[in-house]
């Protein structure tokens, strides 16, 4: 496939570049800061490269990289991208010069390590972005798990230790009920399909019996309601940002988060539809209850940092609200909402940056009046506020009304309705914006408008060269993903209506109680196959099992006739 | 008509007006800081001045043109410009596209034209602001917001315009940041905004589920939008539901019961923002947004009436609130509020013409008035005064500020409904369409009701707004600033003096329908121009009307369910049409209606809601007028020469209560605080504290893992690799073991029949299967051990016995077992014949 270099290089290149600099003297920290510029601005460079071979017009995977990697396993090192990564994929490449660039100087111990923690991340997050092998997503999954968790233990503040292991230990409940699901997955898959794989396009051709979606899905779903994460599996969030450095903060909220919603479009809702089905209504309760306790609680707050990673529960609700709204722009606008989050919310970490580092305190009530000392960091700060809060022609409206409008129109265009009351959970969703408005608006209010009253405050430069180098692409990205998302929307269109239109179908084929028993493998239109494939299928229908359960009767009947004879023999030897 | 050759480049005209102010805008905010201040001027007013000439150019061009040359198209007159298309995905889709019709005409002149002229006045009231940039750029912003609200084609595209202009009203009531009370007023109004948004939002997306678009030519479309309607709730129950949710986004940005508490805050920001934002232009939005969906809301007769009495109630409550106001820009916003009351019982009556007559007057006058609060307070404060607004500290400026003064004069008449001012006209309509409405569905009367309320409004309106003139201009100065103010410069007297000419004249435009045949014959001007942007006739959609049954190019008239013609009939040439003609026009078995409806237009043949004869239109114009000369009247008793002492002893005596009630502003901002604010600060940080803290962290999360530490913790205590502890835990677990086992163990004994033999085996439990154990048997059930049958010298013992039937006298054997090393004794006795379990009789004793 033309292109299909591109992704395994842009993950090789960060963790060449990482290698790299690990072999460099320890005391140089301004040539490690320069290789972690160059190497993901380079990566950036060559990640553009995707724009250039993708096709927005198909709906399937493209730029796939195909080799054998551990073929005892029948694991292959499979990635490729489709209109969901694509942009999650720049979004990824994008932030990370930016945050390197940005934040890399407030770092000043072990900054050939911190350099080399965060290439390894990127190369993570990009592995599991593009990965369409299981067991490849979820080395890579563990893979980005270490490095953030370096990232807090090591650079963090004062409870970094509470928080790297809260948020490690939070990760790994997760990942290994996820674990478990794919060993299963893995079995049953590799039984009907006559060999043993993880890709996950043969896997995905495999329907599970019910139950077994129904707790696949589950487990699957726990992993990554942690990431998104859903309340009320959130509070490892505000603890990792406040304790993680700028650099930590921005990767995390900007990208890591998006893992969750990823994963469910990616493996948990195509594997499971049934599982789906089942958990979509608590999921959406789940994330209408995030989006308006995740503003209610940011409100409360006196660190900004932690409120605005409870500003991420509440526009992350947003996200999962949509997916399982399950209508072409609650999807494409979840994915969408999660790129603008990305800039919105990364812009806000990198500007706590700014005021923690002449600051060092992220307290509210330390601040106020800053519009007065620094008027171009108070109207760059404006402007990525008021994309987080949704205005309109910024990036964040589009994200907000798509999943928003999606919710309310579920079921539209055929798509099968798999929540209830989807008008009235949109329109408790919708509350949202009056919610966002106050804790963001509180938050601006206290940090540059009053007096500037606190002594401390009097002396803060504006913005450099280097910070406005930063904060200028933000605010670029934010306004024309406002004003111009058809790009992104278009790339987006055919994957999301594929991924309907698959579910729907597969929701509908394999449904019933011939698919109650048995794992079997769909033909090409999706459909299931009436009778059970293969010889080891198992019995799939009620009779069959029956059959099943007569036969070993009947077996065991011949076992005892068989040893009976010795048995006899046995008392009659005895005394 | 082909409009695609009206563009400059790849943008058309119609995208150019928004978005010349927002270049301007996009100058002034970043590089203004490095501008000089007469650079800023200019960049910010061409930008402006530039718009408002292509939105003349546009108006009266093309539009005018189009207007004039195709009668046919009424109803769809206007020019659509595409720019690109926003938002694309799945089946939604959203054009960045522009309307140019009748209606919204109106708007961008009036916007553009106040909005230049506020501009001018601005560089003289703002001309020693040390952030000038930032106003002006906030100023263009929000002329280019408004701009795009008011052009939209599609409702998505006015939500851009109508959060903006929220963003801009926000950035300019806090422009003076410094004082946290104006910064809490912008975000006053930006959230309080943003509740109203929220039911705007719902409402587009109930009208996008229904009609799948949210274009206003799409929904307006009786083809596409008609079915789906029907299809989706009926066509009444959807408008009600949609037409009240956007109608409560109406009343955030319009400022309406409950959401209006934000703009009397808002006079935080500079008064010319007051003027142009939170007076002139923003503020209408939602009246404007209602007559744009008139399609929409004439379908609903429950969402009128609750238009109408939202309107009415803030109307009246405004107004109250307005009378005991010191603050000379508070006065004039609750009077804001009031008039936009006003306005909203006009479109609630589906009056839309005079809705957007009145919005247009009381742009101009109130534009006017608010300008002339800045002169007094510009020149107030040159006078020395702290507080420039308070108006208890003013009095005689008639001599200091005489074209204030005049211009002011001018505005109160107008406000006041004085003829021939602007507001006489514009009022006097809304009036009379409330005292002719009366559609089906509602309380019968309900018309006059309102009629009657806002008689009561328009006079408070009279007597609060005399109340500050007097206060302000009449009498003698009372305070020693006040005799040292001085007029202002010609850069803010100048647009006081045009806008006051414009509140003189402007009711020309829409002077009454008189059929009177001593009269000339008058048309409406702005009616004729607007009707074919709004709904033609109220109940278009509900109440399907048959004007003319045959094809007949005679004319229309209307008939009643008693065939009998009702209103005025019209032939073509504009005559009455006789009752013949009427009936044979509307044959037996056409649609009837209960309502009066009149012909309207004899080409279209459309039918309209019957106006009131000329008799009721010259009364209801007396009684208007007589009612504003009251107000004026009353005021000028209180306050012709300052205030007087009747009104102190009234204040201190009999009006107290009234007058606490309305100097508090009824205590709605304390109530509000109560109920909402600071509920909703206790409950988030109760949330955060209860379950976020306490629930989910410190009992779910660190409980668990509290639980999975002690459990570590526990067993850590032995395996620390210490040898000693390890055999320590192995002495204590072996004495242990060996301690608990012989009472845990049971024993007991088996017994086994082979022919006559019978075998007792002893099965002695742990501990006590030692050598050190003793076995006897008892077979004769005495308790005792007895001896063998095969050798009487001797006791049976041992763990196997072997017997033959006839030795065992009893049933019952019991088996003895003496313990050397604990030196108990214990017996189990088993009934033999028994197949059961042994009952088992443990008696333990010490030796």
């Amino acid at each position: 496939m033309p292109g299909a270099f591109v992704l395994p290089l842009i993950i090789g290149l960060p963790l060449l570049g990482a290698i790299f600099v690990m072999c460099t003297p320890k005391t140089e920290s301004s040539l490690h800061r320069g290789i972690g510029l160059t190497v993901t601005t380079i990566t950036f460079l060559v990640s553009l490269l995707v724009l250039r071979y993708f096709n927005a017009k198909l709906d399937t995977y493209q730029l796939v990289f195909d080799v054998e990697w551990i073929p005892v396993l029948g694991a292959h090192f499979k990635t490729g991208i489709d209109g969901f990564s694509l942009y999650l994929v720049l979004l990824t490449t994008f932030l990370m010069p930016l945050t390197l660039f940005g934040t890399a100087r407030s770092i000043d111990k072990n900054v050939r390590e911190f350099i080399a923690t965060m290439l390894i991340l990127e190369a993570g997050m990009l592995g599991a972005f593009v990965a369409l092998d299981l067991f490849l997503f979820y080395v890579m999954w563990e893979v980005m798990l270490i490095p953030m968790y370096l990232l807090i233990g090591i650079w963090g503040g004062q409870r970094r230790l509470y928080a790297s292991i809260k948020f490690v230990i939070y990760t790994m409940a997760g990942s290994l009920l996820m674990l478990v699901a794919i060993f299963y997955v893995y079995v049953q898959a590799g039984s009907v399909l006559g060999g043993y794989t993880t890709d996950l396009e043969k896997l995905t051709q495999v329907a599970l019996p019910y139950h077994a979606q129904v707790w696949c899905f589950a487990a699957f779903a726990v992993a990554f309601a942690i990431k998104v994460p859903l309340f009320p599996l959130h509070t490892w969030l505000p603890d990792a940002h406040v304790e993680a450095p700028t650099a930590g903060s921005v990767i995390l909220a900007g990208v890591m988060l998006k893992f969750g919603i990823y994963g469910f479009l990616r493996y948990a809702m195509p594997l499971f539809p049934h599982g789906a089905e089942v958990w979509a209504p608590t999921i959406a309760v789940l994330s209408v209850i995030g989006i308006i306790y995740g503003a209610l609680v940011a409100y409360a707050q006196d660190d900004v940092k932690k409120l605005v990673a409870y500003s991420s529960v509440s526009h992350l609700g947003f996200c999962a609200l949509g997916i399982v709204a399950l209508t072409p722009y609650g999807i494409g606008g979840s994915v969408y909402a999660m790129l603008s989050h990305g800039l919105t919310t990364g812009g806000l970490f990198l500007g706590i940056g700014v005021l923690y580092e002449r600051r060092h305190t992220r307290r509210l009530a330390e601040y106020g009046g800053l519009w007065k000392q620094m008027p171009v960091f108070a109207g760059l700060y404006l402007i990525i506020v008021m994309g987080s809060a949704g205005l309109p022609a910024l990036s964040g409206f589009v994200g907000e009304f798509l999943t928003l409008l999606g919710t309310f129109d579920a079921g539209i265009d055929g798509s099968p309705v798999i929540i209830p009351v989807p008008t009235i959970l949109g329109a408790l969703a919708t509350t949202g914006v009056i919610l966002g408005a106050v804790y963001l608006l509180f938050m601006f209010q206290k940090v540059f408008f009053g007096k500037l009253d606190k002594a401390k405050n009097g002396k803060l430069p504006d913005l450099t060269g280097r910070e406005l180098g930063v904060f200028i692409p933000l605010v670029i990205g934010i306004f024309l993903m406002g004003m111009f998302p058809r790009p992104f929307l278009n790339a987006m269109d055919p994957t999301v209506k594929r991924f309907i239109s698959e579910f729907a179908t597969r929701q509908r084929e394999c449904d019933g109680p011939a698919h109650r028993y048995g794992t079997m493998v769909m033909d090409k239109d999706g459909k299931c196959p009436a009778a059970p494939a293969g010889a080891a299928a198992a019995k799939t229908t009620d009779a069959q099992i029956k059959d099943n359960l007569d036969a070993v009767a009947k077996g065991a009947a011949a076992v005892e006739k068989a040893i009976a004879p010795a048995a006899k023999a046995a008392e009659g030897g005895a005394p | 008509m082909d409009f695609s050759h009206l563009k400059a480049g790849p943008i058309p005209y119609l995208a150019w007006i928004p978005l010349l102010p927002l270049l301007g805008a996009l100058i002034n905010l970043t590089l203004g800081r490095k501008l000089s201040r007469g650079t800023i001027h200019v960049i910010a007013i061409a930008a402006v001045a530039a718009s408002c000439a292509l939105s003349i150019y546009m108006v009266f061009g093309p539009l005018r043109q189009l207007y004039v040359s195709s009668p046919e198209q009424a109803g769809n007159i206007g020019i659509t410009q595409h720019v690109y298309t926003w938002i694309e995905i799945g089946s939604f889709k959203a054009d960045l596209a522009f309307r140019l019709d009748t209606l919204s005409a109106v708007m961008i002149l009036i916007v553009t034209f106040i909005g230049t002229l506020i501009h001018i006045y601005s560089t003289g009231y703002m001309a020693h602001d040390p952030r000038p940039a930032a106003y002006f750029g906030y100023l263009n912003l929000f002329t280019g917001a408004m701009l795009i609200l008011v052009l939209a084609a599609n409702l998505v595209v006015m939500f851009i315009g109508w959060e903006g202009v929220g963003l801009c009203s926000f950035l300019l009531i806090g422009f003076w940041y410094e004082k946290e009370e104006y910064a809490n007023a912008g975000r006053k109004a930006f959230v309080v905004n943003r509740i109203g948004d929220f039911a705007f939002l719902l409402g587009m997306f109930l009208l996008f589920w229904a009609v799948k678009s949210l274009d206003f030519q799409d929904l307006k479309n009786p083809a596409t939008a008609g079915a789906a309607y029907v299809k989706a709730w009926g066509p009444e129950r959807l408008a009600t539901a949609a037409g009240i949710f956007l109608f409560i986004g109406a009343c955030g940005k319009s400022a309406q019961i409950p959401l209006y508490v934000w703009l009397p805050d808002a006079m935080a920001g500079p008064t010319p923002v007051s003027a142009l934002i939170h007076a002139a232009t923003m503020v209408t939005a939602g009246v404007y947004m209602i007559v744009r969906l008139s399609f929409l809301y004439s379908a609903s007769t429950a969402a009128m009436a609750i238009i109408a009495t939202v309107g009415l109630l803030t109307a009246l409550a405004a107004a109250f609130m307005a009378f005991a106001q010191t603050d000379l820009k508070k006065v004039l916003a609750y009077s804001t509020v009031s008039q936009l009351g006003f306005m909203f019982v006009a479109a609630g009556t589906g009056n839309w013409v005079a809705a957007i007559f009145h919005l247009g007057t009381h742009a101009l006058f109130k534009a006017c008035l608010f300008l002339g609060a800045g002169s007094v307070m510009h020149g107030m404060e040159h006078g020395g005064s702290k507080t420039p607004g308070d108006i208890t500290t003013m009095g005689g400026l008639r001599k200091h500020m005489p074209i204030t003064r005049i211009t002011f004069l001018v505005s109160c008449l107008a406000i006041a409904g004085i003829f021939p001012f602007a507001g006489f006209f514009s009022k006097d309509e809304i009036l009379g369409g409330a005292w002719s409405v009366d559609p089906p569905g509602w309380i019968p009367g309900y018309g006059k009701v309102l009629w009657a309320g806002l008689l009561l409004g328009a006079l408070g309106t009279a007597f609060y707004m005399w109340r500050l003139y007097f206060l302000v201009f009449s009498g003698d100065e009372r305070s020693e600033e006040a005799k040292h103010a001085h007029e202002s410069p010609v850069s803010m007297t100048g647009p006081l003096v045009i806008l006051a000419f414009l509140a003189t004249i402007a009711g020309a435009i829409g002077l009454p329908h008189l059929k009177s045949p001593h009269l000339p014959a008058i048309t409406h001007q702005l009616a004729s121009w607007i009707e074919p942007a709004t709904a033609q006739t109220w109940y278009e959609t509900k109440v399907p009307i048959q004007p003319a049954g045959k094809a007949n190019n005679e004319g229309c008239c209307c008939i009643d369910g008693t065939n009998n013609p009702v209103g005025t009939a019209l032939t073509k040439d504009g005559g009455d049409m006789t009752v013949g003609a009427c009936r044979e026009l509307n044959p037996p078995g056409a649609p009837r209606s209960a309502l009066k409806f009149t012909c309207a237009d004899h080409n279209t043949k459309q039918c309209a809601i019957e106006k009131q004869s000329d008799g009721t239109t010259w009364g209801l114009m007396a009684i208007a007028l007589a009612i504003g000369a009251l107000g004026i009247g009353l005021a000028w008793m209180f306050y012709g020469r300052g205030p007087t002492r009747t009104l102190e002893r009234l204040v201190a005596g009999p009006l107290a209560g009234a007058y606490e009630a309305s100097k508090n502003k009824l205590w709605v901002d304390e109530i509000y605080d109560a109920i909402i604010v600071r509920p909703y600060r206790a409950l988030s940080r109760g949330l955060l504290e209860i379950v976020d803290r306490f629930v989910i962290d410190t009992v779910a999360v660190n409980g668990s893992a509290f639980v999975v530490g002690l459990f570590g913790r526990i067993s850590r205590w032995f395996q620390n690799g210490q040898v000693q502890r390890y055999l320590t835990g192995l002495v204590i677990g072996a004495a242990l073991v060996f301690m608990m086992s012989d009472c845990k163990t049971h024993a007991t004994f088996e017994f086994e029949r082979q022919g006559d033999t019978i075998i007792l085996r002893a099965k002695p439990g742990a501990g006590v299967s030692g050598s050190t154990s003793t076995l006897y048997w008892d077979i004769t059930g005495d308790g005792e051990p007895d001896p063998d049958p095969a050798n009487p010298s001797k006791l049976l013992t041992g763990p196997e016995v072997r017997l033959r039937a006839g030795d065992i006298h009893a049933s019952r054997v019991t088996l003895i077992i003496e313990d050397a090393v604990t030196r108990k004794t214990i017996k189990i006795t088993r009934t033999l014949t028994d197949e059961s379990a042994p009952e088992e009789v443990h008696e333990g004793s010490a030796k």
